[in-house]
């Protein structure tokens, strides 16, 4: 048996080698498609990364009359966050809420002069409220239009936004769903390309297969070189895949940092790359397999 | 060793058929060194194919090595073809592989050992004459050195029976004589030989047992044959 095993990888690393630039052009066409799934994977997880973050930058503000107590506030805070649909409160004290807006305007002298010629503080207590869902802000919404505490409820920025947000909800769903059917699309249209570069491969073989089946050659032992060479297409193009990904990924990712909403995109990328690096492998090699198992069963029917 | 009975082999085609072989009775002793003869299209490819099974007779029986072809299964046919040796007309080498790995390649498939292998194939290669070629491909051989490793290939595993479907075809004349002599060495070493041909000079020359075919039918078969028109 590994007699056997022996001589079938031997038979497959030599056609392999021996035939020449029909491998490299196959090894081409499925590194090709391997970048085109890599990338895609990539930009599935910025895409979400986006979206997730343009989603925190979702919240509902309440603000607090200027009499309301603090312990009242906390209490409201506390009620909030026993509702399973929000994810965290934030409290704002009226001298945070003068803090944040004395930093955040500190470049404009007449916005802090005139604060300076108020004698109280003028900004609100605040809760900012996330939501595990940017659908889930009506719910909140209404709880807080039939909590106890309303009368020190001064204004809930919720109803503002509320339009933005349900655009930015259904634009957020319609995105995910179409970029699911995209992928799936692509990926399809990628496995096809590779499943007929190796089937150009094979039959470029046809006459040695027909030769081997008179001399006596089993099929599996015909089969098995084949599948031989389709695992050393696979792997060889998966390094050649992650070889170009990885210069291109971090030329990129500074770039990309700019002008969308996420962080350091190489730096996930590289610190994820065994990860990338396995499901690369699993995936060419076994597009490897299966497309010259499948592709040789014409030839070897007689 | 080889035994035909009643074999006919009918092709349909369209609403129409051929006849490529009727009624062909004969019996092909253990060591015969036979030639089997006719113009192009008598049948003589015809018959080698049912042979080897790669057809199947309409009618008949064909017994080969005590086995009856109709019953091997088709699982079964690479073992049943191992036991053959053939030898085409176009050589059918394996043209990626050298000449070595040629017949190296038929061992293998038949699984024998890599210790059978290191020794048999040196042999044959002397055998052939191209010990000092054996690591050329097929593309860098004469016509008469591949079709020599041809022979090399059907040797390799030991078969009872070697046929040979015009292997001089593509061949001049110095190069058919080589393969005629080694044909002949190999049935003096007690394979059963079975020559397909059309050459008329080869025929009269070995002067041994010819069964002619003409349009499918057999209408001649002599002990010491010649090839008369």
């Amino acid at each position: 048996m590994l007699l056997l095993i022996k001589r079938i990888i031997k038979w497959g690393v030599k056609g392999f080698i021996r035939n020449g630039w029909l491998s490299v052009a196959t090894i081409s066409v499925m590194t090709f498609t391997l970048i085109v799934i890599a990338t895609l994977l990539m930009l599935n997880i910025v895409a979400s990364a986006v979206l997730k973050n343009i989603q925190e930058k979702i919240d509902i503000s309440v603000y607090f009359k200027q009499e309301a107590k603090e312990e009242d506030i906390l209490i409201v805070k506390s009620q909030l966050e026993k509702l399973t649909e929000v994810k965290e409160v934030e409290y704002v004290s009226q001298e945070e809420a003068l803090r944040r807006f004395k930093e955040k305007h500190k470049d404009n002298p007449y916005l802090i002069e005139g604060l300076q010629e108020l004698e109280e503080n003028p900004l609100e207590a605040s809760l900012n409220i996330k939501a595990q869902q940017p659908s889930q802000y009506e719910t909140i919404s209404k709880f807080l239009e039939g909590i106890y505490y309303q009368n020190i409820i001064d204004k809930i920025d919720y109803r503002q936004n509320k339009e933005i947000i349900d655009k930015l909800s259904s634009i957020i769903t319609n995105i995910k769903l179409v970029g699911l059917i995209l992928t799936g699309v692509l990926i399809l249209i990628v496995v096809l390309v590779t499943f007929n570069a190796i089937r150009i491969a094979i039959y470029s073989s046809r006459e040695e297969i027909k030769i081997m089946k008179l001399v006596g050659a089993s099929d599996w032992f015909i089969r098995s070189q084949f599948i031989v060479e389709g695992v050393i297409y696979g792997f060889i193009s998966s390094l050649s895949t992650l070889a170009i990904l990885y210069p291109v990924f971090w030329f990129f990712s500074p770039k990309l940092s700019r002008f969308l909403p996420i962080e350091d995109f190489f730096s996930y990328f590289h610190s994820n790359i065994w990860a990338f690096l396995i499901i690369l492998l699993a995936i060419s090699i076994g597009l490897g397999i299966g497309s010259s198992l499948l592709a040789i069963r014409k030839y070897l029917k007689t | 060793m080889i035994q035909f009975k009643k074999v006919t082999k009918v092709y349909p085609l369209n609403s129409d058929y051929t006849i490529a072989l009727e009624n062909i009775t004969f019996n092909i002793k253990k060591g015969e060194f036979v030639s089997i003869v006719g113009q192009s299209g008598a049948g003589k490819t015809t018959l080698l194919r049912l042979i080897l099974k790669e057809e199947e007779p309409t009618d008949g029986l064909i017994i080969v090595d005590g086995q009856n072809l109709k019953e091997i299964k088709f699982k079964e046919l690479p073992y049943y073809r191992r036991k053959i040796g053939v030898v085409f007309q176009d050589y059918k080498l394996l043209p990626d592989k050298t000449a070595y790995e040629n017949i190296v390649f038929a061992m293998e498939a038949a699984g024998k050992t890599d210790e059978e292998i290191k020794r048999d194939v040196p042999e044959i290669l002397d055998l052939i004459g191209l010990t000092h070629r054996a690591h050329h491909f097929p593309s860098q051989l004469s016509g008469g050195e591949k079709q020599r490793v041809a022979i090399g290939r059907a040797l390799a595993n030991c078969p009872n029976v070697l046929i040979a479907d015009e292997p001089t075809g593509n061949l001049d004349p110095l190069h058919t004589w080589d393969i005629v002599r080694l044909l002949h060495k190999i049935n003096e070493m007690g394979t059963t030989v079975i020559l397909a041909t059309h050459d008329r000079e080869i025929i009269n020359t070995i002067g041994k047992r010819v069964i002619t075919l003409d349009k499918g039918r057999l209408i001649r078969d002599e002990e010491r044959g010649k090839y008369v028109v």
